[in-house]
Formats: structure tokens, sequence, C-alpha cells
């Protein structure tokens, strides 16, 4: 197959960086998206330019390392998948593939397609998690929880942090991410104590980043390679109003 | 108060005063065009006016209307406010966006569409609710300020009518994200539920509107 | 050198109970005056740096990767072992000790691993306690599977992504500590050396990946819990950032390197389709509960496969031989690791291969499915069957599976006593960096146990021994042994730099990778130990001679990054291959052919060689000395494995 990429390259955070065209022949259907990155990269290496620098680790989607906006989508065109998932075979031979960052004030760019996704991990320091410290629990089997509950709060469990949701949002808005950790553990048993404290501190961290707001658009869910669900952010919307409404503070 | 001002700042409490002011204009819409049925009566506008009257002298009726003037403010406001903010969280854009893979075209557009609504309003006002206040308006048989005619005379014209009929459909569109959205943002969001909710809202999208619209074609045709 | 094991005194079972009474203590108020360096934030690492911050030590904590949650741990998907007998068939904390040094092949300590057993029920209610959300049966109480070669349910899991559950539950009690300000976050941040002050661990110097910068840190103890080697082979089922330099250049500082041959080869992955490949997926081996393994029962009928002449489906009965059902009927498609893989590469090696390279062999759910439906199937297995389906675009309902195995796994690591300290006072090593408690074959489900028993259990008690002898003072960052570390390694990378070569980190790591998989692979022979070891040494002077690396340090520049790996996966190598000529003997992950049984089992040889191998850097391309250390066993009786 053979392709013509457009992808966005920036040397740092300062530079302005641009669109570079790039053509790329002989790539196999059976190629992951990031593998034909890796083909192009052994072809600039040996042209003496610096190869498309992007994030990715795991390369079987489920560290949420990669991130690429592509044709207009994060992820690119097919549902469900990670960057790393998408395979060659989803494109049509000699198509121009449009490749971008995640775009947003609280993603700045580091080098072309990397960006910098702190801020989900600040967000999930405001109190995405449950204080216990090790040891001193209670036998795991005392605190019974319906299947149904537990499988719910995994469905919230499963997201990766990859940002795709802020990336397909036209708002730049963080509230699937934030949303699925207030409801996985708003579901649970464990995580009534700091209930509402979390959904507070974790909003209001939220903001502080600079995402935007929710529009209830769903493009963040359609998008998600997790298929996190929008009622998630509905669940952290009464979580939070009810927090505010009836919390101490 | 600090907790009030701090709620109501954050992106999900502004979302939660544009679901509440939201919510508020939707009922809004049904009051307004049962009086507006009232154009279609055969009386040469009686009945209408006396309608206009009762919605401009009832202490109750002003109160509430000035409750509505607030919000209509409010809305649009808080809606601006967070246009901004929204496009402060993406300084720099993309050159390619695929909108239509992953969202409805009314949700991507409420900003625009509530434009259009706004500039709607406006004309509608002036020619309406301005006149019906402070304007030179003749009586009715009945002694009630004839709002009747002034409102067929725009009706005959053929391009105020397209005007409201295409500010309709941009209601339509509005309303068809907004009226579901309002629930999602206020947390009601049941897989037995929502799917209710989210056909109610566009029933309710397309009816309404569409009831609107009728009128002043029906007037139209038959000045 | 003399390795001491420091086992404690006492009957296997209270050994543990003794020792942390045993232990010195830091006093509470005293801790927050002792730094400590965590570097990973896998399982191993992310639970140690909260746990340590909860006791109040300063924590800073180093990952190469943008968030802590990126690390590799993330991808394991099968499960947890813990001797919790929830499901009353038999379990117990022993049971599990002598799966896991049996499954080991008597190739570890059976003090760490009886302490494994014993601190894996606590794993299970902190995780619980924290919020991952396991599986559960309709009661509410926690669901547990068997798993990998196990002949009871004590797996605990998280549909197929464990990893990523517990892993995240080992990240928000880090974040938890970040935020308290107990724990100090380095991501996108690389260790490139450690530094020694009068023999003892005193900090690292670390790389930022984002500036360049090279940075000192000081601590009074370094943790290393930085995951395993296993991108040795270049195409592996490790993430592609997964490396050895940390705990490489700390055994250039003096760790020692044990059992660095003992890899696994995990028997169920999705097979190579093209030199493309840049890493290989596996698949959970909770897979070969319910499918069955073949292939075709003639070289002919395979042959016919692989042209697409005919459809598996179309096979009869007779046609499918059931290899791992047929060689081994007590254990069946359940059999250990290192038995299926090598099945696997057996079959293929006599021609009976199934994909276009005739290295692949089925794994069939068509007997499930027709016994338990399709629904059942699916839910069991679905994300699975779907990620099978986006990588190969072929549809496992409706054909069987293809897989192969790949490398998974190293067993091997640095040396380290029952503290979990190396031979350098201050230095610990957690997970699989290092060599503990596997031996030289890990059961299914055990990694994600030893990890956070590491973390969470062990260091946060042995740790303090150490430190309750150490001087409050650290050692300041301008002391001439960081100055040294600092240009030692800025010196190292100026030099991969100014080689402006003519090939491709890349085209390096592949090479290797393919040499270490021919000849110290699945299956191993001293000649072509022998040869491997010539060849690394050839491509080890071509790199230094010929590699290519654009740009500069100051900078976010992927391909040093790659290139400083592959540097330390050249010497690892050679050391790799060392190990694996000098063991004289087929144990575990490790398979000599000339060691094997006249049915084709590995062959041990207790006599010689049941004793770790831990080998000491001496200097460039100066053979490394071997210490031993040899494994004493009290409470097991060695036997040969037998899964008939």
């Amino acid at each position: 197959m053979k392709f013509k990429l457009k992808i966005w390259r920036q040397k740092n955070n300062q530079d302005k960086g641009g669109f570079k065209t790039y053509d790329l022949d002989g790539v196999s259907s059976d190629m992951s998206f990031l593998e034909m990155i890796d083909v192009l990269n052994e072809q600039l290496i040996d042209k003496d330019e610096d190869p498309v620098h992007f994030d990715h680790d795991c390369r079987e989607g489920i560290c949420g390392m990669c991130s690429m906006y592509i044709n207009g989508e994060p992820h690119g065109p097919l549902r469900g998948v990670t960057t790393c998932q998408l395979h060659m075979r989803s494109f049509s031979d000699g198509e121009t593939i449009t490749i971008e960052p995640w775009r947003a004030k609280a993603f700045p760019v580091i080098k072309d397609l990397a960006v910098d996704r702190s801020a989900f991990d600040r967000v999930i320091q405001a109190g995405g998690y449950i204080s216990v410290n090790t040891g001193g629990t209670p036998d795991a089997n005392e605190i019974p929880i319906p299947k149904t509950v537990a499988d719910e709060a995994f469905d919230s469990a499963t997201c990766i942090g990859c940002g795709a949701c802020v990336a397909a949002c036209k708002n730049a808005s963080a509230m699937l991410f934030v949303s699925a950790k207030i409801s996985q553990l708003s579901m649970l048993p464990q995580g009534q104590v700091e209930r509402d404290e979390r959904a507070e501190k974790m909003v209001a961290q939220m903001d502080a980043e600079g995402f935007g707001a929710c529009t209830n658009t769903g493009a963040c869910s359609a998008e998600c390679p997790k298929g996190i669900d929008l009622s998630n952010i509905a669940r952290m919307n009464r979580e939070y109003l009810g927090a505010k409404l009836s919390s101490g503070k | 108060m600090s907790w009030l001002s701090d709620t109501l700042t954050s992106t999900i409490g502004r979302k939660l005063v544009m679901s509440l002011t939201g919510l508020f204009l939707i009922i809004f819409l049904v009051v307004h065009l049962a009086g507006n049925f009232q154009l279609l009566a055969d009386d040469g506008g009686l009945a209408f006016n006396a309608y206009a009257k009762f919605m401009t002298s009832n202490p109750i009726i002003k109160t509430t209307s000035y409750g509505l003037y607030a919000f209509i403010l409010i809305h649009i406001i808080m809606s601006i406010a967070l246009v901004r903010k929204n496009k402060a969280a993406r300084p720099v854009g993309y050159s390619e966006v695929k909108g239509s893979a992953n969202s409805s075209f009314s949700s991507r557009n409420m900003g625009i569409l509530g434009f259009i609504i706004f500039v709607f309003l406006v004309i509608h006002l002036r020619n309406f609710w301005y006149e019906m206040h402070w304007g030179a308006i003749q009586m009715d048989d009945a002694g009630n300020k004839d709002l009747y005619k002034v409102v067929s005379a725009a009706f005959s014209e053929w391009w105020y009518v397209a005007i409201y009929v295409l500010c309709m459909v941009g209601l339509a569109f509005h309303l068809s994200h907004g009226f579901s959205s309002a629930f999602q943002t206020l947390g009601v969001n049941h897989s037995k539920y929502t799917p209710f909710i989210k056909k109610l809202g566009i029933a309710y999208a397309i009816l309404i509107p569409f009831a609107f619209a009728l009128i002043p074609i029906i007037m139209f045709l038959n000045s | 050198m003399n390795l001491e094991s420091k086992i404690p005194e006492g009957p296997l079972s209270e050994k543990w109970t003794n020792h942390k009474f045993n232990v010195k203590l830091v006093n509470p108020a005293n801790k927050r005056k002792y730094d400590i360096i965590v570097v990973g934030t896998g399982l191993a690492g992310a639970s140690a740096a909260a746990s340590l911050a909860e006791l109040g030590y300063n924590v800073k904590s180093f990952c190469f990767q943008d968030s802590p949650r990126r690390a590799h741990s993330i991808a394991a998907q099968g499960g947890i072992n813990a001797a919790k007998n929830y499901q009353n068939d038999g379990d117990s904390v022993f049971r599990l000790f002598y799966d896991t040094i049996k499954g080991g092949d008597y190739r570890s300590r059976e003090a760490n691993v009886y302490r494994l057993a014993q601190v894996s029920v606590n794993i299970i209610d902190q995780c619980v306690a924290q919020g991952v959300p396991f599986a559960r049966e309709y009661g509410g109480l926690l669901a547990n599977r068997s798993f990998g070669g196990a002949q009871v349910s004590r797996t605990f899991y998280a549909r197929g992504q464990t990893g990523q559950q517990l892993l995240l539950g080992a990240y928000s009690a880090l974040s938890r500590q970040i935020a308290n300000g107990k724990v100090e976050l380095f991501p996108r941040t690389e260790m490139l050396d450690l530094v020694m002050v009068d023999g003892k661990a005193k900090g690292i110097v670390a790389r930022n990946l984002v500036t360049g910068k090279i940075e000192s840190h000081s601590a009074h103890a370094v943790v290393l819990a930085t995951g395993g080697y296993g991108n040795v082979f270049y195409l592996s089922t490790n993430a592609m950032g997964s490396n050895v330099t940390a705990a490489w250049r700390a055994h250039k500082k003096g760790a020692l390197m044990a059992n660095p041959c003992y890899t696994q080869i995990h028997p169920t992955c999705i097979p190579v389709s093209g030199d493309h490949q840049s890493k290989l997926t596996l698949m959970s081996e909770s897979l070969r509960n319910d499918g069955r393994v073949w292939v075709p029962a003639t070289k002919e009928l395979a042959e016919k496969i692989r042209k697409k002449e005919i459809h598996p489906n179309d096979l009869s009965e007779d046609e499918r031989d059931y290899y791992l059902e047929r060689k081994y009927p007590a254990f069946g498609n359940l059999v250990p690791r290192d038995v299926a893989s090598r099945n696997a590469k057996y079959v293929c090696d006599e021609g009976r291969g199934v994909n276009e390279t005739g290295k692949a062999v089925y794994l069939d759910f068509r007997d499930a499915i027709k016994r338990d439906g399709e629904d059942t199937i699916a839910s069991k297995y679905g994300n699975l069957f779907d990620m099978y389906k986006q990588i190969t675009g072929e549809n496992p309902y409706a054909q069987p599976m293809k897989i192969y195995p790949a490398v998974h796994y190293t067993m091997g690591g640095l040396w380290v006593d029952y503290n979990l300290k190396t031979n350098i006072d201050g230095l610990y090593a957690t997970g699989e960096s290092n060599f503990s408690d596997h031996g030289a074959n890990r059961l299914g489900a055990s990694a994600l146990m030893q990890g956070l028993a590491d973390g969470y259990f062990v260091i946060p008690y042995t740790i303090g021994n150490y430190l309750a002898g150490e001087k409050y003072e650290k050692v300041d960052t301008d002391h001439e042994a960081f100055k040294a570390a600092e240009k030692e390694v800025k010196d190292n990378i100026d030099k991969l730099l100014s080689i402006k070569g003519s090939k491709s980190v890349d085209h390096y790591h592949k090479e290797l990778g393919k040499i270490m998989w021919d000849y110290c692979g699945m299956s191993r022979t001293g000649e072509g130990l022998k040869k491997a070891k010539e060849l690394i040494k050839d491509l080890k002077v071509d790199f230094w001679k010929n590699v290519k690396v654009l740009g500069s340090n100051e900078e976010f520049n992927s391909s040093l990054e790659k290139a400083s790996r592959v540097s330390d996966f050249l010497e690892l190598g050679e050391l790799m291959v060392d190990d694996a000529l000098h063991r004289e003997e087929s144990c575990g992950g490790h398979f000599r052919e000339e060691h094997q049984t006249p049915e084709g089992e590995a062959k041990r040889n207790d006599e010689d060689f049941a004793y770790v191998a831990a080998w000491e850097y001496t200097g460039p391309e100066k053979p490394e000395t071997l210490h031993k250390e040899q494994l004493i066993f009290e409470n097991v009786k060695l036997t040969q494995r037998s899964y008939k």
C-alpha cells in the first residue's frame, strides 16, 4: 500500500510547528499504524532527517500512551481501539492521512505528536483514590459487592487515561476521564467515605487545568477506545452537585 | 456563600445553570405556543388581544415574565462565558475535524443555533413585544390593544414569514440537542429512562417549532 | 565474594514472622529524615513508593513514561494468585509455595517463595480496599479461576485486565502520596547510572527525556523496580520502552546479575505476521482453559493449510493432533508455559505449523462454543477475541485462533538477598527486575503477585533494617561520585551521538533480537550459544562503529533513548549467552537440547546446578565472574517435573 502522510512537525514546545508531507510506499495492510510510522522513521533516519516523535509504549491498547489525531479523529477511524491497535487495512491505498497531536491547552505539545498529559495525573492526585494505607485492611470478602455494581464500576475503571476524550471534544473537556474515576469509586462501597470530597476536589482540579466544559455532544464516548459511557458524566454531575449542596464546607 | 459562587462558576455549575434555564425556556415555549394558537381563532383577533392584555397586566404573569427575561439573559450570558472558556481550552485547533463521525450536528453547533434564536428574539421582541408595550397601537372592538393587527400585518410579508420559519428550524435543532442534554447535565441518565427522554426531546424539538412555524404560514396564506 | 542470602533461621512458616520481628525499625519521627529513590512505577515500583511514603519516608519516584500509570504491568491480563482458599478446593499457603517452587523447576529460594505465598493473601485485601474491581460472584464475593497449570482455583482476576486494575490501584495509592507531598514524581525521566559512595548506593543520575538535562538525585537508598529485560529479543510482549538500562548500569557498578538466561516464552501470543513487526501481543493464558491446542496430524495437511487450499474447520478429528492432550493427559492444554511453548516449537519444526510462516499452532474454541454457547465464551474472553480479530483480521468465533510462543517474562535479574537487597548496600531490586521468586520458570498469575508482594509487604519492612543504621545526612549531589557518574553518562551519550554511522538503532536491535531468539530462545545448544556469543560480539563492535543517532542530547530524542538502551541490551545479551552456556542442564525456561530425557523433557542436574548463578561485572570486554549461591531445599523434595 501507498500513502501520503501529512504530519504535524514541531521541534519543541516553543516552536510554532507546521505540517510536513511525506510519501510512503510499501506499507503492508497487516502493519499497525505505529509500525507504519516506524517504517517512515527508518526512512527519515536514512535521509538524516529527524524521525517523527510520538508517544507509544505497550502497543497492545492498554497503556494509553499512544495519542494521534488521525484524519480528524483521535486514534483514527476505527471504534474501540487505540492507535497502536489500528491497522493499515482500515485505510485505502493511496489515501492521504493527516496526523496531528492531541490539541488542548491542558495538553501542551512536547514535540511533533507527543503531548504532555500530566494534567490527568494531577486530577487523579486531587482525589482519584481511596485513602487506605498498606496493611490493616479487612479480608477482601468482608465487603460483598453485588456483581452488577462491581461490573458497572469495572466498566468505568477500564479507562486508560489516553486523553482521546479531550482530543475529540470540541471544547477539549476532560469530563469523561474525570467522571470515569469518580464513577468507579462512587459506586463501590469502599469509595463512600470520601465520595463528596473526591467529587469536589477532582472537578476543581479539572477546571484549574484549563479543560473546557461539557456540551454533551457524546464525541468523547464515541471516540473512547474503551467505550466509557456518557452516563459517567451524568453521574459525576450528580456527585458534584450533590456534594456541593450537602457537604459540610 | 463562597461555595455557591464556587459551584456556579465551575464548569459543571455553569452547565447546571444552562440546563435549568434551558428547561424553563422549554416550558415557556409551550405556554407561548398556546397563546399563539389564538391567532388562528376566527374572531378578528379579539381572543388573542384579550390574551395579550392579560399577559401584560396580570401581576403574577408579569412577575413571571421578569423571571423569564432574566433566564433568557442568564442563558445567553452563561453560554457566552462557556463558549469563551471552551475556546480557551483549545488555543490551537485541528486542521481536520471529523465531527460528524462522533457527534450530532446540533450538539456541535449549539452556540450558532442559539445565536440564530437570539437574532430572532431581537426582531421578534422589537416587532411585537415592544409594540405591545410602547408602540402606537390601535384598540380593538373590545378595547384591548390590537396586537393581532400588528401580527397579521407582519405575517402578510413573505420575507418575514420566511425568517420566522427559518428561525424555527434553528430552534428545532437547538432543542433537539438541548432537551435531552439538559437532563444529562442534571445527572439524569439511566438506561431505563434516557432512551425515553431522548425520544421525547426529538418529538418536542420537531412538534413545537413546527407548530410555531405553522401559524405564520397559515396567516400568510390567509392574508 | 560471599553471597549471603540472609535467610532467617527457624521453620519455613515462621521465618518471615520472625524476621519481621528481628529487623531493626526506624523511629516514626525519624523516617522523614530518610530519602528513598524508587525507579519504575509498575506494580513493584508504585506499590513500594506509595507504601514507603505512607510510612513517612521521602520518596522520589521515576519513570520513563509520561505517567506512572503507563508502566507495563498494565498489560498483564490473566490474574493474580493468592492462597485465600476461598473456593474450598484445598489451597493453602504451602500449596501455593509448593506449586511455585515446583513450577520454577527448583531453582528458587524456598524462604522467598514461602513468604511470597504468605503475603499473597494480604495483597488481595489491600487491592480490594483500594477499590480494585475484581470479578465477583452473584453473591457479591470474589470469583476465582484456575490458571496456568494450577490444580486449584486461586487466581483473582478483573476480566482480561487484571494488571491494569492492579496497577491503577497502586497508581492511585502513589497519587495520594504525591498529593500528600511525600512522593516527588519524575515522569519522562530515565535513570542512567547508579551513584555509589563508600561502597553504598547513594543516588542516581537520570536524564530528563524532554529537555535532555542530566540530573543527579541523592538519597539514602535506591530501589530498582524497573521490570524485565525481555526486549533483548527485540520482539517480545514487553512494551516498546521496557529496557534493562537501570539494572544493567547498576550491574556495571557492582550489582550481581542472577540467572540472566532464565527467560519465559509465553505459549499463547499472536504469531508474527511480517518483518515490520515491532512487538508481539499476548493472548491471556486463560484461553487455554477452554481452547484446545492442535496442529494438523501430518505435514502434508499443514502444507495445504498454509497454502490456503483447505480450511482448518474442514479437518476431521483424525486429521487433528491435539498434541498437548495426547502427550500430557493429566494436564492437557493446561501444562506450564515452558512445556506448552516448547511443544509448539517442536510441532512447527516438524513442519506442521499453520500460518504462512509455518510458525503457528491452532487454539480452537469450536468445542467450547458447542458445549457452553457463544455467549458464555464471549463473556469470558470477549475482549481477547476482539483484540485478536483487530490484529489479525480473522474471527476466532468462526475459525481457530493461531498462536505462537513469544518472549514474555524474564525470571533472571539483579541478585537480591531475602531482604531484596542487592549485594550493594542501599540498593534494592523488586518485582521482575530481581531474580528472586520464580526460579527457572514463572507460573501464570504470579508476576503480579510478586510485584505487589515486594512493593507493599516486603520492602517497607526490610529497607528499614538498612536505613536504621544509616546517618541522616544525605550525600550532596556536588559530591565527586555524582560528578563522576554524570560525566560518565554524558560521555556515553556524546559517544553515541558522535558515531554518526549509517545504520539505525532499530537495525541493531532487530539483529540482536534475531540472534537471541535463534540461539538463546526456547531451545538452546552449546554450539549455538557459542556461535551467538561471536555474533553478538561482532554486532557490538559494529554498533559502536556504525550506529546512527541523529539530533542532540538537549532535546526530546527517541533515537538517542533507544540507542542507549540497545547498547545495554547488547552487553546483557552476551551475558545471557554465557549464562545459558555454562548451565549444562535443562530447567524451566532454560532448555538445553543436550540435556533432555528420552521423552524430550527438560532434564535437570540438581547435583551440579542447584544454585543461583550470580554474575559480577569485571570491566569492559572482560568475562564476568560467576558466583554461586547454593540453593538448599529443606521442605520440598526435588522431583522431575512431570505433567503427564
